[in-house]
């Protein structure tokens, strides 16, 4: 994030606000923001992301059964509690040596499609566009309103609303006809998924080898009917996004600043290819290329790798800031991966969970979340990814990598073309995502509507396949196995919020060791060993603030607009709190801007 | 809809056609802090019978004006403006309110020193999170009414597993199982891994008709569920069952038929999961290819571990029904064949076979 030169004799005038907002509403679990702003200057001088929920998945999963951690690990999350289940499955298949029946893995990938469709459109709808509603831009920038009374929407031939005002009012909470409307989305969608995967938010008919889902015709004939009943739904939300987003920019010279941090991206790749994957670790670079979102971690706009087996074992999981004691002098489970590379003792393969709860204190332990970065072998740098909320960083390194070229959905080196068919109001229509020039809040939340917009049109290719499978009379859809007596697994998918990966090792057909690692850790860790913030703090710290409203009635609805935009889930891994705009302590700082560098 | 109010509907109350005893106006403070993943709250949205929405809006006729205060729907932007009902009701200044928990709760008594496992907000004077066993012990005996939202809340769950280091438990372990509300109610549990949306709903609905004067408590059996959503079992509700009637067992995930030797529970689980299905009347467990791993029950998880292997006494079981079933499935496949064939008057021959007879008489 750009640092503003400031003048020492400023600094020692400085008068900082602490205000921390905790619990942090709409978004999923225990997260709270603790910042240090600076009215005077209108900035974020400090920023504090702390997780008050520990819950112990890592330790009691061990001596379980191994088929039991598909089951077990839903459970860590409930609004993409399959996404845990899926990318169990492919751990365990990796370490069963299985994979799915071309069928099965088609369902699932419907199945996941369904929840990234539901799961961006209530989060976006229902959650984050609050902060972009008209209740919410009244209280805290009259102003801006008043501009977005008289601006006409430059895509109200798409979506029928005249002014960005308009827009703003339609996603009013429980009353305007957008919100309401997404709801009725989320569930129609839900529906969809759990034709697939039985029950939302934790699978029934996911196994380990497959599905249990019948795959009969009807099955496909009720996902396609909901499906195409919400596809002017998709193409309008697209073309509301853009016009609130870019009518910010311009109502707000230097928005592009919220949120903002130097692009650092990651993203473990989704929906699998069964032509491609047989789920060896050895085939893991080519099948890993072969996903329909394209695995990559991105540094600076420049694609570093899209090789999962690198992506694997670049993974390090750091203390510094945690309510944990470190396992550095614990016995190593896997010293070397199948191809024989060495795996670093801070790899989750590795790392025993020895949880130590302790008093809160910002100045040394102070959450719950761990740190995991990914280690950049070019520079020893030990990089705080973020994953963009999760369509950022699928949308970025699918275009980078140029990779998916199925019919509906297209990479060119630069963009992603989606095209959705034909509608009960709207034509058929390609849309493109354009890599953007900033890695900030708008571009996070604008990449969430074209990615539902990719699930759909994913959806619909998944949907021809597995149809064709069954006329042709391919309904296999479980694979059965044995467990082994020993084996190591790890899986990588993309959870709706980002990158999510699963490793496993199994002693004696027991669960020797199993970490999950979803996307709300990396969002959401706090400062690591070596004293690097987590996103959610690189990104509100030094931040500008852009609200109306003084000390006395700060709603902080820019930094909420930050946080909100990384989609935090925090069962995944976080805890901000404003004290209603009461000024908490001032702090008179002669050291203002030393304590972040 | 002011962003400083909880999920607040327009001031009207719904028409009643009776005169109302109850009340006209109920808070719902619902703390996801638990040991949970918030799945119940999300699960909720998903219900349709009825909406969340409807109740909030007060489109139901019959039930009070509702403010519902939850983190996931909240348009506050969290922290003191969205914690500052849940101050008032620990203060004794919000009445009447409906406490809603989901997650289970954690043992802070064996935490030496200051830690906490989970915490719900900040004591203002000192700064440190406030733990969720101090909100409990506030706000329960304030409460009208307590729900126990899941599997977490009700009876443990997940989280309080075997081998688990927070000492979790369900919320009557925690109050006691004969606590009663302000309302003279027990907790009402409504359980599930998450909760069946419309479920969830159902009961809510009834508990307010009660608040609102027009209802008898809802009916709990002793286990504190609702007993016309938690009376039956899985198995009963099945329309896989008519398979174990016949002994025609699943030998893996890619048949049709009954699953009990692959990991089903359900001829022992209390829930109405494959009757209701899981939202909208699609999907569910065993009735369409997902094994019931017992999610709604007191003995869940461990009870039913490993998930994919077939219940002790399944075997046991459905060997004694063996004789019968092949019998019958054997029966039932030559009558089916018979059924299947049409009466042979039904042709184009030049002679009328179907014994018409326009003077019958018996």
């Amino acid at each position: 994030m750009t640092v503003t030169e400031r003048a020492p004799g400023e600094e020692q005038l400085g008068t900082l606000v602490e205000m921390a907002w905790d619990p942090i509403t709409r978004i999923i679990g225990n997260l709270g923001i603790y910042t240090k702003i600076d009215f005077a200057h209108k900035r974020v001088a400090e920023c504090h992301s702390t997780s008050s929920l520990f819950r112990g998945y890592s330790v009691f999963m061990k001596g379980k059964d191994p088929r039991d951690a598909g089951f077990i690990t839903s459970r860590i999350c409930g609004i993409c509690g399959d996404n845990h289940t899926t990318c169990s499955v492919y751990a365990q298949n990796m370490a069963y040596g299985i994979d799915n029946p071309p069928l099965g893995e088609h369902i699932i990938n419907l199945g996941e499609a369904a929840e990234y469709i539901f799961d961006h459109t209530i989060f976006q709808d229902n959650l984050v566009f609050v902060d972009f509603c008209e209740a919410m831009v009244k209280e805290t920038n009259p102003s801006v309103l008043a501009r977005a009374e008289n601006t006409e929407a430059p895509n109200a031939g798409i979506h029928g609303y005249r002014t960005i005002a308009d827009i703003m009012r339609a996603f009013n909470p429980f009353e305007g006809a957008v919100y309401k409307r997404a709801l009725q989305v989320s569930r129609t969608t839900r529906e969809m998924f759990c034709l697939m995967e039985g029950r939302h938010v934790h699978p029934s008919t996911v196994y380990p080898g497959g599905v249990g889902t019948m795959p009969q015709p009807t099955l496909f004939t009720d996902y396609l009917t909901r499906l195409l009943s919400v596809l002017d739904f998709v193409k309008e939300a697209v073309a509301m996004n853009d016009d609130v987003f870019d009518f910010f920019y311009e109502a707000l010279p230097g928005y592009e600043e919220v949120g903002r941090r130097r692009v650092l991206l990651g993203c473990w790749g989704a929906w699998q290819d069964p032509s491609v994957c047989d789920y060896k670790y050895e085939h893991m670079t080519t099948w890993g290329r072969a996903m329909k979102v394209t695995p990559g971690v991105i540094v600076d706009g420049e694609l570093v790798t899209n090789d999962l087996v690198d992506i694997n074992l670049g993974l390090r999981i750091l203390l510094g800031s945690s309510f944990y004691d470190d396992w550095a002098g614990e016995e190593p489970f896997v010293t070397h991966d199948p191809l024989g590379n060495p795996v670093d003792m801070r790899h989750p393969w590795n790392q025993t969970t020895l949880p130590a709860p302790q008093k809160r204190d910002f100045n040394d332990k102070y959450s719950w979340v761990m740190s995991p970065r990914w280690f950049d072998k070019r520079t020893g740098d030990h990089l705080a990814l973020d994953t963009g909320g999760g369509p950022l960083a699928r949308l970025w390194s699918t275009a980078l990598s140029g990779i998916v070229d199925t019919p509906y959905v297209k990479a060119t080196g630069h963009s992603v073309r989606i095209s959705l068919p034909k509608s009960e109001k709207l034509p058929e229509t390609t849309l493109e995502w354009h890599i953007p020039q900033w890695s900030n809040a708008i571009e996070r939340d604008r990449a969430r509507a074209y990615f539902v917009a990719y699930a759909a049109a994913m959806a619909v290719h998944f949907l021809e396949v597995g149809l064709g499978l069954i006329r042709g009379g391919d309904t296999k859809v479980f694979n059965d196995f044995e467990v082994p007596d020993d084996a190591i697994g790890c899986g990588f998918h993309e959870a709706v919020r980002g990158v999510l990966s699963h490793h496993l090792v199994i002693k004696d057909k027991k669960i020797a060791n199993y970490h999950p690692y979803p996307p709300t850790p990396w969002n959401g860790s706090p400062r690591d060993s070596y004293g690097t913030p987590g996103p959610y703090e690189d990104a509100v710290q030094d931040m500008p603030i852009f609200e109306e409203n003084g000390p006395d009635d700060f709603k902080g609805v820019d930094i909420m607009r930050a946080v909100r935009s990384f989609d935090p889930c925090l069962p995944c891994g976080v805890h901000m709190h404003v004290g209603g705009g009461r000024v908490l302590k001032k702090v008179h700082s002669p050291m203002f801007g030393a304590s972040h560098g | 809809m002011s962003i400083d109010a909880g999920t607040q509907s327009p001031a009207r109350n719904p028409s009643s056609a009776q005169p109302r005893q109850g009340f006209d106006h109920i808070d719902i403070l619902w703390i996801s802090e638990g040991m949970s993943c918030d799945g119940d709250t999300v699960s909720v949205t998903a219900a349709s019978q009825p909406p969340i929405e409807d109740v909030i809006l007060g489109l139901v006729p019959g039930l009070p004006s509702v403010t519902l205060h939850n983190k996931v729907l909240s348009p506050t932007l969290g922290g003191e403006a969205f914690l500052a009902p849940f101050r008032a009701a620990a203060r004794g200044e919000l009445e009447p309110f409906i406490l809603v928990i989901e997650g289970s709760i954690p043992n802070q008594n064996i935490i030496e020193g200051e830690g906490y496992w989970t915490s719900f907000g900040n004591d203002p004077d000192t700064g440190e999170p406030l733990t969720l066993n101090w909100w409990i012990d506030r706000l329960a005996p304030k409460a009208w009414a307590v729900v126990a939202v899941g599997t977490c809340a009700t009876y443990g769950g997940i989280h309080a597993m075997a081998g688990n280091p927070t000492g979790s438990m369900g919320l009557a372990d925690y109050l006691g199982w004969d606590f009663k509300s302000k309302g003279a109610l027990p907790i009402v549990n409504i359980p599930g891994c998450p909760v069946q949306p419309d479920n969830f709903m159902e009961t809510l609905t009834w508990v307010l008709y009660h608040a609102a004067g027009s209802s008898p408590p809802p009916p709990l059996d002793e286990m504190l569920r609702p007993q016309w959503i938690f009376g039956k079992t899985v198995h009963e509700g099945c329309d896989r069952a008519g398979y174990y009637e016949q002994s025609d067992f699943a030998r893996d995930y890619n048949s049709p038929k009954c699953q009990v030797h692959i990991g089903c529970w359900g001829p022992v689980v209390n829930c109405n999961v494959p009757k209701r299905g899981w939202m909208g009347g699609v999907g569910g467990c065993p009735n369409v290819g997902g094994i019931c791993i017992g999610c709604t029950m007191p003995g869940f998880p461990d009870k039913f571990m490993p998930f994919m292997d077939a219940p002790p006494g399944g075997s046991l079981s459905s060997m004694m029904s063996k004789p019968y079933g092949v019998f019958i499935r054997r029966m039932r496949s030559l009558t089916n064949h018979t059924l299947n064939k049409e009466p042979k008057w039904r042709h184009n021959g030049a002679a009328l076979t179907s014994g018409y007879d326009p003077r019958y008489r018996p």
